[in-house]
């Protein structure tokens, strides 16, 4: 099933990281397994943040294992040396867990090789590249997770999360949603759905030199997009594309820097409601997500089939 | 072993000529006999008064307590109930099968007033996915906007949405009516079966995909027919039961139902077409 959910603030800043946390809090029986927040904070937009893991949480049905906390610390001095080489200077780092970090750099090339020089390392895998996305995903349920990286204090305009069900693949972080739109900053998405074409798409995005890291099918979105907009494509154009280049099932949420999007398959099978003020726009997979925020009576909807919106903030 | 022949005595449902022939085995025993009262005993439900009325805030209740406490106020009289605070909580008033009046101030969430046979419902705010879902009997009216699968395979009663309502509109309908005021999404009346959707707005693609008996009326567009699905005349009749209907749901004033579109089962199914119309809701 999963659950997903996302806010954008028009206008004005907010406390969305909280905020996120209670829609996804109100998810938790549609995706018990893992937790994925990416909120847009309100930084200071001169340096990149980086958030990366050098190993893994591990759920069932896992891939991944382990490993020792000393093995981890070892890839993290393999991370801040590759940064050196590429000449990206660190400006602050903070360790969040044995094996999740969030890197302030000060970096002005091409991220798509910055991005493969530093995934060269074995095991390392990059969650984000951003001047406002803050990608954090772990296993446990909204509270657990926030509680874990101190989220509910994250001030921003806009942010997408997910209330994942392991269903195509085990429960990690690697598989846990939202997927950063690698190679472009500030781009994630979090899906609700199957993908039916997931290999067919793969193996022709691979061809073109795109990444990926898991084996879970809504990475295939992030990627789709990623690609488009590489090609020249605006968010919505390739958004739009995307409802007859994926096949299968699917509501799914991305999100940039300045903007919230939303795309409903042609079978219109994955729920949505959605509530759309002059200065607040929140959707989720239930309406108890909107409640959850939104206590008071409102006017919400089901977006209908082959809907795609975008809203700025 | 239950006696697999009657006593010859005329049991006192024949003396009310409900039936004359000799009754054997034991099902005709156990549910016919009416000098066992306890077989017409019908589960679940209450003599109600329509005029007690009562106030119940669901604010702190989850769908299980607050669905009990509605239980617990039919068993003490009260026909008329209004539900404070639902607050897009799932599953709300479902399994009732009494008459009763019941009000929600503000919105459900997922499986609203599912499997009903009776009350009559209105929900001052809008609904989640599969709202009535197999109701049975009774009517619901929904003031604001309805998500997927309203009023999945229901048998029966009226079901009124006011605003607009997603995809799946009455997927699997064996009986009854569903009155939508807006629009309606993709696969409206998908797999149908007996009833009608009456929608005053636009549709979706595949409206009536593999449909095969009911009738659907559409007011505007319609995105594409599905599989099995045709257009048909119009007739008095049906302009006549659109009046009425439109009337009773209170929507749709001035709307001119005589430009809708009427749309019907094309298919011919041999076996299901052979029946008589008695026969045919027997067989769903």
């Amino acid at each position: 099933m999963c659950g997903i959910a996302g806010l954008i603030h028009r206008g004005k800043s907010s406390n969305v990281g909280e905020e996120l946390q209670h829609m996804l809090q109100a998810l938790k029986h549609r995706g018990p397994d893992s937790t994925g927040y990416a909120l847009y904070a309100d930084n200071d937009g001169q340096n990149f943040i980086l958030r990366f893991k050098v190993g893994e949480n591990v759920g069932e049905g896992s891939t991944s294992v382990n490993e020792d906390e000393s093995v981890y610390n070892e890839r993290k001095k393999a991370v801040d040396k590759k940064l050196s080489e590429l000449g990206a200077l660190v400006v602050k780092e903070e360790k969040l867990t044995p094996y999740s970090y969030r890197y302030e750099i000060k970096f002005d090339k091409d991220l798509m090789e910055f991005s493969k020089a530093i995934e060269s390392i074995q095991s390392v895998e990059i969650l984000s590249i951003g001047k406002s996305l803050e990608l954090i995903k772990d296993l446990g349920d909204a509270t657990v997770v926030s509680e874990r990286y101190g989220l509910n204090k994250v001030q921003g305009t806009h942010g997408i999360g997910h209330a994942r069900m392991a269903t195509e693949s085990g429960v990690d972080i690697k598989s846990a949603h939202p997927f950063w739109g690698y190679p472009f900053a500030d781009v994630s998405v979090v899906h609700n759905g199957q993908l039916t074409n997931y290999w067919n798409n793969r193996r022709v995005l691979e061809n073109k030199g795109m990444r990926f890291m898991s084996e879970c099918d809504s990475e295939l979105i992030a990627v789709f997009l990623a690609e488009r907009m590489r090609n020249g494509a605006t968010l919505e154009e390739g958004m739009k594309e995307s409802l007859t280049g994926l096949d299968g099932v699917f509501t799914y949420f991305v999100a940039t820097k300045d903007s919230l999007g939303m795309a409903k398959d042609t079978m219109a099978a994955k729920p949505l409601v959605l509530y759309e003020s002059d200065d607040l726009v929140a959707m989720g997979s239930e309406e108890i997500a909107i409640r959850s925020i939104l206590p008071q009576e409102i006017d919400t909807y089901d977006p209908f089939d082959g809907e795609v919106k975008v809203w700025q903030t | 072993m239950a006696n697999l022949k009657t006593a010859e005595k005329k049991t006192k449902a024949q003396s009310m000529g409900m039936h004359t022939e000799t009754l054997t085995g034991k099902t005709q025993q156990k549910f016919f006999n009416p000098d066992e009262a306890e077989n017409f005993f019908y589960w679940g439900t209450y003599d109600v008064d329509f005029n007690k009325r009562t106030d119940l805030d669901v604010k702190d209740l989850d769908c299980i307590k607050a669905n009990k406490k509605i239980d617990e106020l039919m068993s003490e009289g009260y026909g008329t109930i209004v539900i404070k605070n639902p607050q897009g909580k799932h599953s709300l008033g479902v399994g009732i099968l009494n008459k009763l009046n019941l009000i929600f101030e503000g919105s459900l969430g997922y499986f609203g007033v599912g499997s009903i046979d009776g009350p009559i419902v209105r929900v001052n705010g809008r609904v989640g996915w599969s709202c009535a879902e197999n109701m049975m009997a009774g009517k619901v009216v929904i003031e604001k906007n309805a998500g997927s699968c309203f009023g999945a395979a229901i048998r029966g009663g009226d079901l009124v949405c006011k605003g607009s309502v997603g995809a799946r509109t009455g997927i699997d309908q064996k009986g009854g009516t569903i009155i939508i005021g807006g629009d309606a999404g993709a696969f409206t009346g998908f797999m149908m079966q007996r009833g009608r959707i009456v929608i005053l707005g636009d549709v979706g693609i595949n409206l009536g995909d593999s449909m095969y008996d009911g009738t659907i009326y559409v007011g505007g567009k319609i995105g594409s027919f599905g599989s099995d699905a045709v257009e048909s005349p119009m007739t008095k009749d049906d302009i006549e039961w659109l009046k009425r209907k439109l009337k009773v749901a209170e929507i749709g004033d001035n709307f001119d139902v005589s430009k809708m579109t009427k749309v019907v089962a094309g298919k011919k199914l041999w076996n299901y077409d052979a029946l008589e119309p008695t026969e045919k809701k027997g067989a769903i």
